[in-house]
């Protein structure tokens, strides 16, 4: 199939519409406006229904409602959206419902700015909003994988019942790539008789709740979702290793910044030192058994993020204290250079020298 | 035996929680009566909100989807979407719709929504046990308004069925209320003229309940339908106050 030049957001929306989504509530919010705009445009189209909502609050309320209805949904928004849409994202992992959720990060805290960032890392795989649950997060680093894990986004989120997010930066948006359309690859779902369709007087009400007031039934609730997180942690891990034959130092970073990462891996190359990169495709789960593959050759880890420090943690976790981690970021909407990474890099095997 | 009063088929056997002299059972039996008299209740689905009615998912007998508090009418819209032709529902208190939940409310009629609102309104936060709402009267005593609502410092209590019928996409809203069987018979007539509203596409319709809180006010279930009367109806006038036929 033919490849098609696509701007990021354009591309979550089209993948989205060829994944089956026939349900899209959003709100605008920079940098993720084009994927809504698309939408609205496009949607129709394909069977789809698009609506503004008055808020974020709004519409993941209404991703929920749908999601309990049966129907594939999803909602995109930018960090402080993302903020606020905690509260649903909650609700609809306590109902297990599933929906896919798109955050085209920016710099915060606070209203923070609209240039890319990474700094919703703890936000996107520590769970935002109240109690205990997870997200899948699939953090892409270009745009045939943006589309790719789109719709494998759909597939995983029915198939476990919970809300999965694609968690792109500013820059995954906004940049053009060529992509190609693949057909998406099903699974053998189940069925959705626990929706919201109307009883049509022929079966007992269906109820979508997150709320059990008996704390051992709570209790229950949380067991069962807790059981199904840990199938996603068996099962649905995804990660590159790249020069990871003899690297004297490994490098791990996601999206935007991994494809920084590996021009400074040629870089140090060309200087006669050979790194290595650990990339988490998905960042929960989280791939920590790509740190037991590390071979012994490498020195230390070096964690590269467009944020003050918050994946730095799970590769701390990953590598167990058997080497030294390192960490650097730039913030703000700020992009690290290669030549910055070197420096940092050539600072670090000095130190463990 | 002639059988002359029995539950109506839109309601489950589970008994109510509801505390002695609250209104929330008889509104409910109205609505469950509704559902079953149109014929709809296999194709409902009613929106539960957080309040003393929070488990109204257990007492309606159709479909049921539990929002969080103020939500539900976007619950309910993502729902209508998905199913335009269902009876979508939503049940709220004055606390889950006239607080928390204004900007849903007020959007869900700005859109039109084809959707009907069960507002209940007892001048009250009930279940988090008898704290002020914007609904509360001038100089009533709540938790939260213990010297009793003081309107230079918390505002004048919020007429929701006023504000609403301002907005075209609003296009059938009547005020009722609880208080005596002939108004329990006007509030069931509304009802079912806000369902038959939404069977005909007509877009969003409300109907606000005048209802009463015996636990929260302090007062025996019989004075507190007394007191209804003699309060809540100079400040929340009953009436329609928009249906379609003045929209065109």
């Amino acid at each position: 199939m033919a490849r098609i030049l696509m701007k990021g957001n354009e591309a979550i929306g089209a993948a989205a519409i060829k994944a089956g989504c026939k349900f899209f509530f959003g709100y605008p919010i920079t940098p993720q406006n084009e994927l809504p705009e698309f939408m609205a445009r496009e949607f129709g189209k394909h069977g789809g229904t698009f609506l503004q909502a008055e808020s974020e609050v709004a519409a993941i309320n209404m991703v929920y409602g749908a999601a309990g209805a049966g129907a594939r949904v999803m909602t995109s928004s930018s960090s402080p959206g993302i903020a606020l849409k905690q509260e649903g994202i909650s609700y609809i992992a306590g109902a297990e419902l599933p929906c896919v959720i798109v955050n085209i990060v920016r710099g915060g805290p606070g209203l923070g700015g609209i240039q890319p960032a990474q700094s919703d890392y703890y936000q996107s795989t520590r769970g935002g909003g109240n109690g205990d649950y997870r997200l899948v997060v699939y953090a892409p680093a270009n745009l045939q994988e943006a589309v790719d894990l789109t719709m494998e986004a759909f597939e995983v989120a029915d198939y476990y019942r919970n809300p999965v997010m694609v968690l792109g930066d500013g820059m995954i948006g906004q940049m053009m790539e060529p992509i190609e359309f693949k057909e998406p690859k099903k699974r053998e779902l189940p069925s959705k008789d626990w929706a919201t369709t109307g009883t049509k007087g022929k079966r007992k009400p269906n109820i979508i709740n997150s709320l059990r007031l008996a704390p051992a039934e709570l209790e229950k609730l949380n067991h069962k979702i807790q059981d199904k997180l840990k199938k996603i942690e068996e099962n649905e891990v995804m990660y590159e290793m790249y020069n990871m034959e003899k690297p004297e130092l490994v490098f791990c970073a996601y999206g935007t910044t991994s494809r920084i990462v590996k021009n400074t891996i040629e870089l140090l190359k060309s200087e006669g030192i050979n790194a290595g990169l650990i990339r988490p495709i998905t960042l929960w789960p989280f791939p920590y058994k790509a740190f037991e593959e590390i071979p012994e050759t490498a020195k230390a880890i070096l964690t590269v993020e467009m944020s003050c420090g918050q994946m730095v943690d799970d590769v701390k976790i990953g590598i167990s204290g058997k080497l030294p981690v390192g960490f650097y970021g730039r913030v703000g909407g700020m992009i690290p250079s290669p030549q910055e990474i070197v420096d940092k890099a050539k600072e670090m095997l000095g130190g463990v020298k | 035996m002639a059988v002359v009063f029995k539950r109506t088929e839109g309601l489950t056997e589970t008994p109510f929680h509801y505390c002695p002299g609250c209104t929330h059972g008889v509104i409910h039996r109205l609505v469950g009566e509704v559902l079953e008299e149109l014929g709809v209740l296999g194709d409902s689905i009613g929106v539960a909100p957080v309040g003393c009615s929070v488990l109204a998912y257990d007492y309606f007998n159709c479909d049921m989807h539990e929002a969080a508090h103020g939500r539900a009418p976007a619950v309910a819209t993502g729902v209508k979407r998905v199913y335009p032709d269902s009876v979508v529902f939503t049940y709220q208190g004055d606390g889950d719709l006239a607080s928390i939940g204004t900007a849903e409310i007020v959007h869900a009629a700005h859109r039109s929504e084809n959707i009907t609102a069960i507002f209940v309104n007892n001048a009250i936060y009930g279940m988090t046990g008898g704290q002020m709402a914007p609904t509360t009267l001038p100089g009533q005593k709540a938790t939260t308004s213990p010297y009793g609502r003081d309107p230079k410092t918390t505002g004048m209590p919020l007429k929701v069925s006023e504000m609403l019928a301002t907005i075209p996409g609003a296009t059938f809203v009547e005020r009722t209320s609880a208080h005596n069987p002939a108004n329990i018979r006007k509030s069931k007539k509304a009802i079912k003229k806000a369902f038959e509203h939404q069977l005909a596409g007509k877009g969003f319709s409300i109907v606000e309940i005048l209802s009463t809180c015996p636990t929260n006010w302090g007062l025996t279930p019989l004075e507190s339908l007394k007191w209804l009367e003699e309060n809540m109806l100079p400040y929340y006038p009953l009436g329609n106050f928009r249906n379609s036929e003045e929209v065109k």
